[in-house]
């Protein structure tokens, strides 16, 4: 009879992530899903409501607004960021003394902690003594992001795109880094412009990092709190509330446990159904 | 088509300084002519990379000049060199089909799409890849993406030169024999000088009508394989030209005749005076012989390699190496060899002695 | 004793890798895995190795069941094509790394480190790391890894592939020396017929999954026992054709026969497949039975003192080897001679005939 194979034991070490896994993410995750099925007036009694806060969520308007909120800001960042990020990375020298200067101060805002991004903007853009601020109103632009939505859209974006450009960058110059020199080579017997080489051997050996980038960037902003709370407070109004911002609200600020916890629900389910929407298009399109 | 001159090219990488071994080429000259065949072919790091993509642009050389045509060409961009070069691991637009990766080089010069068409399908055919020409290049097997990678080069009528860096590399090797002769068969019917880098002898030997021995930065020997089988002119192109190499043994000068092991070995060499060097006498194995007139020797080792034996002997302590054809009788008793004097050379210092 | 495949098949994700095979290897001996890429050589080496497990039967060594135990615990070295070794390791310590996980005193490993350096020319550099050593000297590092553990089964994985093939010849000459005195049973897999021969002992001619013969290497070579297995031993290709045998005589064409052998003779009269081997089809007319065959030249490969003139003879395309330098045009028409009893034949299953 063999003995049972070396591989087997390799399991018991995974014992104590599940056990934190379990406590830190399974059992709150199942907690919620709890509450959203329920109601409850305090004094933890709770009485089955069934699909009635789900229901309530997905037709208050409320939730069609700020939806619609985030969708926007995660189009608009989508679209500048990313081929912002190629276009620095291409610019990028591949070789010599510059490279390790330009790789860290790509790294340099991806390392600022999050609340202090937003406190650092917030400080940076205001009107009367923010850099920024005066700035744009010197210029002649009537420019106050805390009364304007305009304006604090825009200050959003702005900050944004400086905290996470650098990670589209980073991940796009190494798979740059990674095609092989005989790759230009050819391109230059072969006579192509440089647009030529950016759209045949570039681009498409870009594909599967720009994939990751895409997916993370959509996660991230989609799932976006810490930075424009800080910034903005979800202000002027609720022009910049966004769905976590919204979401926040109801659960902390009205204690509406069960509306609240139908909406993390649809809001995880959103997340997960469009990354791998967007997960399975790309690898079919690899395959083909 | 063109004639390339190589002069005085001298290449170092990296920073300056005056040693001669930082210098991965020591000094190159040359003269191919127009619509030739040939082969640079040596060890690795002998530089052979190197002096490829000088001749193609891709490299500038430290020292020296090349022209194309008696054209210097030293500082012209590798665009306008009207060259083609097939690299080591295939090259290919993935995202375009094999047609327009052929048709890629012509349509960044602006040539009109019917005239396109037609040189394509000329040269699809050429390859064999007629049948494949709307499938997408990257579903190729690797010999089917050197055959477009070299296509490329063929497609422009303009092309100098088609140069290629051991491009059998990544090909399966019961199909190498296959794109060998391809290469060959296209050489005879395009007529485009062809410079062929590599360091198997066999690619090398069957592909070139004249072969550029390379050995640590200059060149050994240029000549037709049979000149360099038959006249090796330094004890390296001897040892790595051949398989197996040619036999290296240590001879002395007495009274014009080469010693080795005690007996005089006629050589087709003249031997004058030969004293302040180091002496060995060369012969291929193919031209070691049993002859029961010639030194006695032990047997070894016979290797059966199908259609010919290879049988080491041993004469006080050296190891020579023969080659016995299938059904020749190899002697068991008293066995004696002697060497070929046309075939067998003397050699001082490594170089040949005439 | 040596290792033993009894019944083994493997599959992976559904799809057959190694069909049933028995196969016992010689102890101390070296074994040739022949076969193209994809044939099976690699899987079938991990499965001697313990790397993988058979889906189907045994693999016994040494007269035990070694089905089971996990590669760890067996004695087992292997060498790859790529040159594997530990890159912040320097020499010294890449080669001692078997020795110290087997925790050997310090002299000891010492001693066994510098003998094994020794050997493979390696003793100047002990206190380099992999990544200032050329090709050559990392294959050599990882050869004397493995040497130095003095495992009782040695698998090479065509460790000669990235090297000059100077460089390969050199080494090639060295392996048999080296793994001579340790009594280790050796296997060697590779994809050139011509290795195969130069390293002698046993081979194993694989395809596609399957052992189709196994014995002494220049056995396998005179006498395949099949169409397959002469095609995998033959570097370059064997030049088959159909041939028809009425009354006494084979027939290529109408203009090419030649009377059957008498071995031959009680064979029914139809179609068979002929082979012949590229260097009994030469351009040198010799003494016994050679057949003159006229083809068209395709291409003519010199290389220092053979010919490679490949032409087309009755729509085949043919290879012939010949001695000396043989310039031919392509399209120029070549006069060939065939010696017909180097003739071999095979039956409508590709099994060799009777001879």
């Amino acid at each position: 009879m063999s003995q049972k194979s070396p591989y087997q034991k390799a399991w018991y070490f995974v014992i104590p992530v599940v056990v934190l896994v379990a406590f830190n993410a399974v059992i709150p995750l199942m907690t919620v899903v709890n509450y959203s099925v329920q109601e409850t007036f305090g004094d933890n009694v709770f009485f089955w409501e069934g699909m009635k806060w789900f229901e309530q969520v997905l037709h208050s308007e409320r939730f069609h607004a700020s939806l619609a909120r985030q969708l926007a800001f995660t189009g608009m960042i989508l679209v500048i960021e990313v081929p912002l990020g190629i276009a620095v990375a291409l610019s990028m020298p591949r070789k010599g003394p510059w490279v390790s200067v330009c790789l860290v101060l790509m790294a340099l805002p991806l390392l600022i902690p999050w609340n202090v991004v937003g406190a650092m903007w917030n400080i940076f853009a205001l009107p009367e003594i923010g850099l920024l601020g005066r700035m744009v109103n010197g210029i002649g632009i009537d420019y106050n992001f805390t009364q304007q939505p305009v304006s604090a859209w825009m200050t959003t974006v702005a900050m944004d795109v400086w905290h996470w450009t650098s990670l589209v960058v980073l991940l796009a110059y190494a798979g740059l880094c990674s095609i092989p020199d005989a790759f230009y080579q050819a391109a230059k017997i072969d006579g192509a412009s440089a647009w030529a080489v950016f759209r045949y051997i570039q681009l498409p050996k870009l594909k599967r990092v720009l994939t990751i980038a895409i997916l993370l960037r959509f996660m991230d902003s989609f799932m976006i709190y810490t930075e424009p709370f800080v910034l903005t407070g979800g202000g002027p109004g609720n022009t910049t509330t966004f769905l976590s911002i919204d979401l926040v609200k109801i659960a902390l600020g009205q204690f509406d446990l069960g509306p609240a916890a139908a909406m993390s629900l649809i809001y995880f389910l959103i997340v997960l159904l469009v990354c791998w929407v967007f997960y399975t298009l790309m690898m079919r399109n690899e395959d083909q | 088509m063109a004639k390339i001159t190589l002069d005085k090219i001298r290449h170092r990488y990296g920073a300056s300084s005056d040693t001669e071994q930082d210098f991965a080429l020591k000094e190159i000259d040359a003269v191919w002519s127009d619509g030739g065949a040939y082969a640079l072919l040596g060890p690795s790091g002998c530089g052979k990379t190197t002096l490829l993509n000088i001749i193609s642009g891709l490299l500038t050389p430290t020292e020296g000049a090349v022209l194309f045509d008696d054209r210097d060409v030293t500082m012209t961009p590798t665009s306008e060199r009207q060259i083609a070069q097939v690299f080591q691991f295939p090259v290919v637009y993935d995202t375009m089909t094999v047609y327009d990766n052929l048709a890629f080089p012509l349509r960044n010069r602006g040539v009109p799409e019917d005239q396109i068409r037609v040189r394509v399908h000329e040269i699809a055919r050429m390859l064999d890849l007629e049948s494949m020409l709307r499938r997408r290049a990257a579903k190729l097997s690797a010999d089917g993406k050197q055959k477009i990678s070299l296509g490329r080069g063929l497609v422009r009528a303009d092309v100098n030169v088609i140069m290629f860096d051991e491009p059998l590399t990544v090909i399966d090797p019961h199909l190498k024999w296959l794109l060998r002769s391809k290469l060959k068969e296209l050489h005879q019917q395009v007529g485009v000088t062809m410079i062929y880098v590599t360091h198997d002898q066999t690619e090398a030997l069957t592909f070139a009508d004249q072969v550029v021995v390379m050995y640590d930065g200059t060149v050994v020997q240029v000549g037709t394989p049979v000149d360099l089988f038959e006249k090796p002119m330094h004890t390296f192109v001897g040892h790595f030209i051949g398989s197996p190499g040619m036999n290296v043994l240590p001879c002395e000068m007495a009274a014009g005749e080469a010693i080795f092991a005690g007996t005089a070995v006629p050589t087709a060499s003249s031997a004058t005076d030969l004293k302040s060097a180091v002496l060995e006498v060369g012969v291929r194995p193919q031209f070691v012989r049993f002859d029961t007139g010639g030194f006695p020797v032990e047997i070894v080792k016979v290797d059966d390699l199908g259609r010919y034996r290879i049988v080491e002997v041993r004469r006080e302590g050296h190891s020579i190496k023969m080659i016995a054809d299938e059904d020749e009788k190899i002697p068991s008793e008293n066995p004696r060899v002697s060497f070929e004097p046309e075939h067998t050379r003397i050699y001082a210092d490594g170089w040949v002695v005439n | 004793m040596g290792i033993e495949l009894r019944n083994v098949s493997k599959l992976i994700d559904g799809e057959t890798h190694i069909y049933a095979t028995d196969l016992t290897l010689q102890k101390g001996g070296f074994n040739v895995l022949l076969g193209t890429t994809l044939s099976g050589k690699t899987t079938l080496m991990r499965l001697m190795a313990g790397l993988e497990r058979p889906t189907s039967g045994e693999v016994w060594f040494d007269g035990e069941d070694v089905t089971g135990v996990a590669v760890q615990k067996r004695s087992v070295a292997m060498v790859y094509q790529a040159f594997v070794n530990y890159p912040n390791l320097s020499v010294f310590d890449n080669i001692a790394s078997p020795l110290r996980v087997a925790r050997r005193p310090k002299a000891e490993i010492r001693e066994r480190v510098e003998k094994i350096s020794e050997l493979l020319k390696l003793d100047s550099m002990l206190d380099r790391y992999p990544g200032e050593l050329s090709g050559g000297q990392q294959q050599r590092t990882a050869l004397a890894r493995a040497l130095v553990k003095n495992a009782a089964l040695v698998l090479l994985d065509e460790p000669l592939a990235n090297l000059d093939y100077k460089l390969r010849e050199e080494l090639r000459d060295e392996l048999p020396k080296l793994f001579e005195d340790t009594g280790a049973t050796v296997v060697y897999a590779t994809s050139e017929p011509l290795e195969a021969l130069m390293l002698g002992g046993f081979t194993a001619a694989l395809h596609a999954g399957r052992v189709i013969q196994y014995g002494p290497t220049a056995d396998i070579y005179r006498n395949p026992t099949s169409l397959l297995s002469a095609r995998v031993f033959s570097d370059p290709p064997i030049n088959t054709a159909t041939v028809s045998k009425t009354e006494g005589r084979f027939a290529l064409s109408e203009e090419i026969s030649w009377p059957v052998p008498d071995a031959y003779a009680n064979l029914a009269d139809g179609a068979y497949t002929m082979g012949i081997r590229p260097h009994h089809l030469t351009l040198d007319e010799s003494a016994d039975n050679a057949v003159r065959i006229s083809g068209t030249v395709l291409v003519a490969e010199i290389s220092g003192s053979e010919s490679v003139i490949h032409v087309n003879v009755h729509d085949n395309n043919w290879v012939s080897e010949s001695h000396g330098v043989r310039p031919y045009e392509v399209g120029a028409s070549a006069h060939l001679f065939m010696k017909v009893d180097r003739c071999l034949y095979f039956g409508g299953d590709g099994e060799l005939l009777a001879s």
